[in-house]
């Protein structure tokens, strides 16, 4: 392949492939849960980087934010809250073994279903004009697209929101 | 030029493997709930590649299904850790299988 | 190909006059782009320490560095220096990895700001669809920062240091983005370039102030200065998150906080001032980086003001003030905004060329009404409440005699 053919976007393509799916073995292997959570935020930055590929920046940022500023925060500190940063025995249980086949049997089940009959493909995307933001946020909240499920969602971080506070509240 | 779709759709395929090996495997409830993550958001992968490569510019299906699922991830976080101290301060354990109350 | 403008056409003149190939070319000027950002505020950076320190100084009636070099100029590079000198410490029981990496990712959260922020006309790293949106999610990485450090330093202190940070920076969060989504609003954009370019006509600084307030206080916030320097507060916490920290992965927090606050201040000019926006601009380019840097100046010393003449509030105030003043103000700042922007825009007032003064006059006049009539409301229930305490307490004072102390 020469210098031509390697575009900007393979590389980069690789190198979220790299720290997603890198990020994603760290966080399944790894003993200590605060480098867990490290390991989280590095796949989920990643998958922010394919989303700046997809061209939906707009999802990227909105991933960061959430995940990294948010998630990633939360789960560093449910680790120190419940002290379970200090390395259980044994990572796994007993039926580790039959997951691990079982996660392996299911990625291969997907390459022969899904990824073989398009392997080697190269379509490209129907079209390079993509929709924007501003089309999103139209969609958003306009009646005869998402506005409903838009109106739930929010309902339903709402009741998250309380949920929580009530269930990890200390009874005094 | 962007990468073709089955490139994407293996990345997020092997990312939704070895979360789903996480799930099952881990015994640590913090753990799971990461792995939990890293399953929906291979799902976000499909969700935005489909988007990019199968639809027509106004269209923004894909993209605001992705958003959904960032808040129904973001809710579960919130719920699911709080679910998990609460479990802690009762009973000291994060282990998934400490928690069998139910069960008889 | 002309090669008289060497920062627009660096890359295609090094592919003519030197034979390069253009992909390495571009990569080349992609490259010394990204430096060139980059560096410009860790330079500034160094001139802040030294403003900064002269300025508390006077306030409280000292001289400040006078020593090493004209007005003690070169004490910037005295200090940094000496922190190259010190050792460099890591506790026992540090995770190492994230011990090291801590410092660089809060120093990169905010470098990566200025990736989108527009110096000139022609001049800006990226223009971002999704400028402002970049800002709140790059800045967040300042928090995971924060709280890796002081789990990774294996301390006590840093550990509940952290924890107030962490509490203190999410709280405000929330008005911050609130406070940002007005100018969005306003110029109908998230780009920076847009929003800049929307205040040709008027500041958004007159039809916005109390965005601009919000902002200007939250982002004070965010950086952990007083009044807000909870985070390591040295009475009670030694010095929070960093106490660990020594040599030049100290530096790398303090610098970061430094550029934190400079960053503020130029997102404030950007936002709410027009950014590189005045006279001449069109013609010399170049000029705006000076008019840019003049109006992130006026932020940047009253936000010392702030630092050095107003006393630490409790973290229980911290909270009161941002959850029942910050947070209820910023979303029915938004929705007054929002509301007042759509009746204009139906009415017909919106301005007909957004780049005229003239034009803008009828828009600005309703959209600072509304903000006034706001501000009028709210002070007067904050006045009532403090009135109300007011009494309450010295009616209980009048019932007890007053204990020793109090």
């Amino acid at each position: 392949m020469t210098f031509n053919e390697l575009s900007w976007e393979a590389l980069a393509f690789g190198a979220f492939t790299i720290l997603t799916l890198g990020g994603a073995l760290g966080v399944v292997f790894n003993r200590n849960l605060v480098r867990g959570a490290v390991w989280l935020v590095v796949s989920l930055f990643g998958v922010a980087g394919f989303f700046v590929l997809l061209s939906a920046p707009f999802l990227a940022a909105v991933q960061v934010l959430v995940y990294i500023g948010a998630i990633g925060i939360l789960f560093t500190f449910a680790v120190m809250l419940t002290r379970s940063m200090t390395n259980l025995s044994e990572r796994f249980n007993k039926q580790a073994w039959l997951s691990a086949l079982a996660a392996v049997t299911l990625f291969l089940l997907i390459l022969l279903a899904v990824i073989a009959p398009i392997f080697g493909e190269i379509a490209a995307p129907s079209s390079e004009v993509v929709a924007t933001t501003e089309d999103l946020g139209v969609a958003l909240v306009s009646g005869d697209k998402f506005v409903l499920p838009f109106e739930v969602a929010s309902l339903l971080l709402t009741a998250a929101m309380i949920g929580a506070i009530v269930i990890a509240r200390e009874e005094d | 030029m962007i990468p073709p779709l089955w490139m994407f759709l293996t990345v997020a395929a092997a990312l939704f493997s070895i979360g789903a090996f996480g799930v099952l495997a881990r015994k640590n409830a913090v753990a799971v709930l990461m792995s939990v993550e890293l399953m929906l958001n291979a799902v976000n992968i499909n969700l935005v590649a489909f988007w990019r490569f199968g639809e027509t510019a106004p269209s923004v299906i894909g993209q605001s299904f992705a958003a959904f699922v960032l808040v129904i991830a973001a809710a579960e976080a919130a719920v699911g850790l709080a679910i998990i101290i609460a479990i802690y301060r009762t009973r000291q354990s994060v282990v998934v299988d400490d928690v069998d109350m139910l069960k008889w | 190909m002309g090669c008289d403008n060497i920062i627009n056409t660096f890359a295609p003149c090094l592919s003519s006059s030197l034979g390069v190939p253009i992909e390495i070319a571009n990569f080349i000027g992609i490259f010394l782009g990204v430096i060139i950002v980059a560096s410009f505020p860790l330079l500034v950076a160094i001139a802040l320490i030294w403003t900064e320190r002269k300025f508390a100084a006077r306030i409280q009636d000292r001289l400040g560095p006078n020593r090493v070099g004209v007005f003690g100029l070169l004490q910037p590079f005295a200090d940094v220096i000496k922190l190259l000198g010190k050792e460099d410490i890591t506790p026992a029981g540090a995770d190492r990895p994230i011990y090291n990496a801590a410092p660089v990712v809060s120093v990169v959260s905010v470098l990566l700001i200025w990736a989108v922020i527009p110096f000139t006309p022609i001049h800006v790293g990226v223009d971002l669809s999704i400028g402002a949106l970049y800002f709140l999610a790059v800045a967040s990485l300042g928090t995971l920062a924060i709280i890796l450090a002081a789990w990774a330093s294996n301390n006590k202190y840093a550990l509940l240091g952290a924890f107030r940070v962490v509490a203190q920076l999410i709280s405000y969060e929330v008005p911050l983005a609130l406070a940002l989504l007005v100018p969005v609003m306003i110029a109908g954009s998230m780009s920076l370039v847009s929003i800049v370019e929307a205040q040709a006509g008027m500041w958004f600084v007159v039809s916005a102030p109390i965005a601009a307030f919000l902002f200007f206080i939250s982002a004070q916030a965010e950086t952990g200065r007083a009044p807000f320097d909870l985070l390591e507060a040295e009475s009670e916490l030694v010095a929070g998150y960093n106490i660990e920290y020594s040599g030049m992965k100290f530096a790398m927090f303090f610098a970061g906080e430094f550029m934190h606050v400079f960053t503020n201040a130029v997102l404030m000019a950007v936002l709410f001032m027009g950014g590189y926006l005045g006279p001449f601009v069109d013609q010399i380019p170049m000029l705006g980086l000076v008019y840019l840097l003049i109006k992130a100046s006026f932020w940047y010393l009253l936000s010392l003001l702030m630092r050095n003449a107003l006393p630490r509030i409790r973290i229980d105030q911290l909270m009161l003030f941002n959850w029942l003043f910050l947070v209820p103000l910023s979303v029915v700042n938004l929705l007054v905004t929002a509301l007042l922007l759509m009746i204009v825009r139906e009415v017909g007032l919106a301005p007909d060329d957004p780049r005229s003064f003239v034009d803008n006059i009828p828009q600005t006049i309703v959209l600072f009404l509304g903000n006034a009539a706001l501000f009028v409301v709210v002070m007067s229930m904050v006045r009532n409440r403090f009135r109300a305490q007011r009494l309450a307490e010295t009616q209980t004072d009048d019932l007890l005699p007053a204990t020793a102390g109090d």
